[in-house]
């Protein structure tokens, strides 16, 4: 049996029903893996030993009627969440020999339902990319076709799960790291309200920004391990006290007489035709599932790009100052002094677009540019914030395509960081705001899959989730998978 | 150095880090106890591991509503943390989570005694900051050494306003924060352990000039006695420097305690550029009325309501109750000493004179005194009653001391009672009379001196257990006849 053929939905059911053990499921994930992933380099670390004992542990407590919520289905973490006993990477130099002596909270709450851990996956350094090239691992490939890139910084867990290395993944969110690989590798990745899932040993890139997430093949698996993921922790101070949603309960709810939202600013822009044909199909769809349209405005929407790269790259200057070579990961060799240390220890372990960020953020913190840059960047951050409140008095969630088009070739941004920089030019504002976004398939082009982005008003990923089923429910693009 | 000082004026404000007296750290759940073994109280978040996050140990803001409310100080809320970056090998994240727009404590005054009567100091500021590790420089052979046990740690960091004029204002405002923190609880402040630590921004100018000079700021001067030798080394180098027609360059200096100098430690080509920015892994914390008012509500008297306690309800004068009200163990000590003698002065005097003396002598504190409050009572009241002399008093005291043993049992077991008894007294003073007839002769014919003489010949006869009052009054009566 094609085990990676079955929703992760139905392999619990068949985990449940004894249909197939743990062991087999996780058996054949880790096969795949070790036939099809040197195409796509989509792992940093495959667990292969770790995860047979956790699937022998599923199957011993199926046997004995003592199964956990999710138990024995298989799972890849993107390796900026640290697990004790396994190296995390975080993608760079400067972490390639760390490993961590805790646990982050996604995977703990995971493992604590059950769930088998297949390995780590690729990602840009640090997060900070949009094609998976600036990983110190190599860059990782589109299973679609391997020419082109998978997106990122979620490029690895995107990669995986679309060429069924995995039957879901988490990814991690700042500025579209979830939504923007999603939508080039063809599934559905959901980016929750800020807050939603503890960001606790999810290594840091931009605090106010980063949020975790999956990345699934189907809106409906992607709610099952999100509401595992999330609720509140009190490891977080920025959490949010709420318990975990139900995330199923209104999945199979009709839309009828709900609005959507398209922003005017996003489709005044140039768009490639196949992507505006596209997105306008999604939008008779979703006419005659019963949604009504409506045009709203975000009128400060095209200041978001700015915005976040000064804040990103602010926090990031910070947040990676503690790879100083003193108590872990990378040191440079024979270092003369402590200044010596810092230098070339930072030097020799960040690559480029992280050692770029850093410079701009450490720019735009001092003094006498503080004003000019941060602060007018978070004011701004909240008109942003302001526009999609006012929209939505008015609709239930926003339409836009995620992506300015489908994957690009490897390579072919790496000499202009802004042309890269624009792939997240639709999904930034929903990290500025701290809003539930999510990728859906919805066409393709020249063999490549494209997405279509919903945001959801503050907590609520269940209507998102809705939406997405619904629209799933009566389509196949979530269904197409690459031929590997 | 020997300008003439009389014509400058130094203007001095103090930066006192408070190292506040929680169970755990700032942002983690690490113990904070002093001198553990290297590294052996950082946990992960004090060791800024890839993806932990802070978060806030809310006694602190408990602690710093306290002593806000002690200062007169408005409370901030919203109350907001904020990044103090900067890379040293101590500072495990590359920065310090300190507050820069919204301190908890802001504004507010101190009262603090001068020879020339009260003066104000006004306080600008407090705010709450985490503890850098310790650097160890001396102990690897061509290397440093890292202990993060005080990384994290909670601190306070007390500004005032550039208001002090001298080394003894300094010391006078810097006892009086000591003798608050006491008060409050929140702090040991045991400065040679460095939980109050102190750094003087000096400046001096020519009296009457209204342009403030060029600052230095001292740092990290660990007791009272240094920041007034400090300050008062840093103002005549200042003058000195100008009189001799150089300019003051802005720099942190360290003093050196042990030749009594201050030498640059950094100059301002190495100054930090801090880029201070909201910390995000910390929202902005509301402190909500009831919370603020149950907090004060807790309080407990502070030294200045305790001085003025003092005078009004016991009649002590205003430098007794300055002293005693000062520490709140002395001050609670002499309470229960009162309660039990009803002697107000008297228990003051044993207080400040014998006990002070014995404690000072073996190093200890009040609280460990080896004759307890109720005992020292006791004592003052067997004097106030006239059981025994001051003098014998002093001979209990020192036997109390070394034995534990209760007044009342050294009287009996050693038979010291005073002597009141008139016709015991007259019978010993008849015998020294008759026994020297020679002073008496020189006495009568005017040797007015040898009065002391015959006080101390009947003194020594009762074995000093008569009452001198009443030796006084016989002797002279029959000395006269």
């Amino acid at each position: 049996m094609d085990l990676h053929k079955l929703s992760l939905k139905d392999q619990l059911e068949g985990l449940k029903k004894s249909e197939f053990t743990s062991v087999e499921l996780t058996s054949h994930y880790l096969k795949r893996i070790s036939d099809h992933d040197e195409k796509f380099n989509s792992f940093i670390t495959v667990t292969e030993e770790n995860a047979l004992i956790q699937a022998k542990a599923a199957d011993e407590r199926y046997k004995n009627n003592k199964s956990l919520p999710l138990d024995g289905v298989p799972i890849a973490h993107k390796d900026i969440f640290c697990t004790k006993g396994v190296r995390t990477t975080c993608g760079s130099k400067m972490l390639s020999n760390f490993e961590a002596p805790y646990s982050s909270t996604v995977y703990t709450k995971l493992d604590e339902q059950g769930m088998v851990m297949l390995g780590k996956t690729n990602m840009d350094e640090f997060a900070m990319g949009s094609s998976n090239e600036t990983s110190y691992f190599g860059p990782v490939s589109n299973p679609w076709d391997t020419e082109y890139v998978p997106g990122g910084s979620s490029g690895g867990s995107a990669s995986c799960v679309s060429a069924e290395l995995a039957p879901i993944a988490t990814a991690t969110d700042t500025g579209g790291s979830i939504r923007q690989p999603a939508s080039l590798c063809g599934l559905t990745g959901i980016k929750p309200t800020y807050g939603r899932v503890s960001r606790y040993g999810m290594i840091a890139f931009a605090s106010s920004l980063d949020q975790g997430g999956v990345v699934a093949r189907s809106a409906e698996d992607a709610a099952l391990i999100l509401e595992g993921m999330s609720g509140h922790d009190p490891k977080d101070s920025t959490s949010l006290k709420l318990p975990s949603p139900d995330l199923t309960k209104n999945l199979k709810n009709s839309i009828q007489g709900m609005k959507i939202g398209l922003p005017k600013e996003f489709f005044e822009k140039d768009m490639p035709s196949y992507l505006e044909q596209s997105i306008q199909e999604a939008i008779e769809t979703y006419k005659s599932l019963g949604a009504e349209i409506v045009e709203v405005s975000l009128k400060n929407i095209n200041l978001s790009l700015p915005i976040y790269y000064i804040i990103a790259p602010a926090e990031c200057s910070a947040n990676l100052s503690r790879y100083d070579g003193v108590r872990y990961g990378y040191r440079c060799e024979d270092p003369k002094d402590i200044e010596d240390l810092y230098m070339r220890t930072r030097e020799e372990g960040f690559g480029a677009e992280v050692k770029r960020r850093i410079l701009i953020g450490t720019y735009a913190l001092s003094a006498g540019f503080y004003d000019a840059y941060y602060l007018k960047a978070q004011k701004c951050r909240q008109l942003v914030a302001n526009d999609f409140t006012n929209a939505f008095e008015s609709v239930d969630v926003i339409l836009s395509p995620t992506t300015p088009g489908t994957a690009f070739k490897a390579g072919e941004k790496n000499d202009d960081p802004i042309e890269m920089y624009l792939q997240d030019i639709f999904t930034i504002p929903a990290n500025l705001a701290g809003l539930p976004g999510i990728s859906i398939p919805c066409g393709e082009h020249g063999g490549l899959p494209l997405g279509m982005q919903l945001v959801g008003n503050s907590l609520q990923e269940d209507k998102l989730l809705q939406f997405a089923h619904s629209y799933q429910s009566n389509t196949d693009w979530h269904k197409k998978m690459p031929n590997i | 150095m020997n300008e003439n000082l009389n014509n400058w004026e130094a203007v001095i404000g103090l930066e006192i880090h408070v190292q506040l007296s929680t169970k755990s750290k700032l942002f983690s759940g690490a113990s904070t106890n002093f001198g553990a073994l290297p590294n052996t109280q950082a946990c992960n978040i004090d060791l800024a591991m890839p993806g932990v996050l802070p978060v806030l140990n809310e006694e602190v803001l408990k602690m710093a509503i306290k002593l806000g409310t002690a200062l007169s100080s408005d409370i901030n809320s919203p109350t907001s943390f904020a990044r103090k970056n900067y890379f040293y090998p101590d500072s495990p994240k590359g920065y310090q989570i300190s507050q820069m727009d919204k301190p908890i404590v802001e504004g507010g005054y101190l009262d603090i005694e001068t020879e020339s009567g009260t003066k104000r100091i006004g306080v600008t500021r407090a705010h709450l900051e985490e503890d850098a590790g310790k650097s160890l420089h001396d102990d690897f052979e061509g290397q440093s050494g890292i202990d993060l046990n005080r990384a994290g740690t909670p601190l306070l960091e007390i500004v005032s306003e550039p208001e002090i004029n001298t080394p003894a204002e300094a010391v006078a405002y810097l006892k009086s924060i000591h003798s608050i923190i006491r008060y409050l609880d929140i702090s040991d402040g045991n400065m040679a352990e460095g939980s109050m630590r102190c750094d003087a921004n000096v400046s001096v100018r020519k009296k009457g000039d209204l342009e403030l000079g060029t600052r230095t700021e001292t740092k990290n001067v660990n007791s009272f006695r240094f920041v007034e030798k400090a300050i008062q080394y840093e103002i005549e180098r200042q003058v000195h420097e100008i009189e001799s027609g150089n300019t003051i360059t802005q720099e942190t200096r360290l003093y050196d305690s042990q030749n009594n100098t201050t030498r640059p430690m950094r100059s301002k080509e190495y100054a930090n550029d801090y880029r201070y920015f909201p910390e995000p892994d910390l929202l902005p914390i509301t402190l909500e009325k009831d919370f603020i008012e149950s907090v004060i509500n807790g309080m407990p008297e502070m030294p200045n309501e305790k001085k003025e306690r003092f005078v009004s309800k016991f009649s002590l004068s205003n430098y007794d109750a300055d002293l005693l009200a000062a520490d709140k163990d002395i001050a609670n000590y002499f309470e229960e000493v009162v309660k039990i003698s009803d002697s107000p002065k008297l228990s003051t005097n044993w207080i400040m004179g014998e006990l002070s003396a014995l404690l000072n002598n073996e190093n200890l504190n009040i609280r460990d005194s080896k004759v307890s409050s109720d005992k020292l009572g006791q004592l003052v009241l067997r004097i106030e009653d006239g059981t025994i002399s001051g003098k014998i008093a002093k001979d209990i005291f020192e036997k109390m001391w070394i034995s534990g043993k209760e007044v009342d049992e050294i009287i009996k077991d050693e038979g010291l009672e005073q002597v009141t008894d008139d016709k015991q007294i007259e019978a010993m003073i008849d015998e020294v009379i008759k026994s020297n007839p020679e002073q008496l002769e020189q006495y009568r014919s005017g040797k007015d001196r040898l009065f002391g003489f015959f006080v101390g010949q009947v003194m020594q006869a009762s074995q000093g257990k008569a009452n001198p009052k009443q030796v006084n009054d016989i002797l002279k009566s029959k000395l006269e006849k």
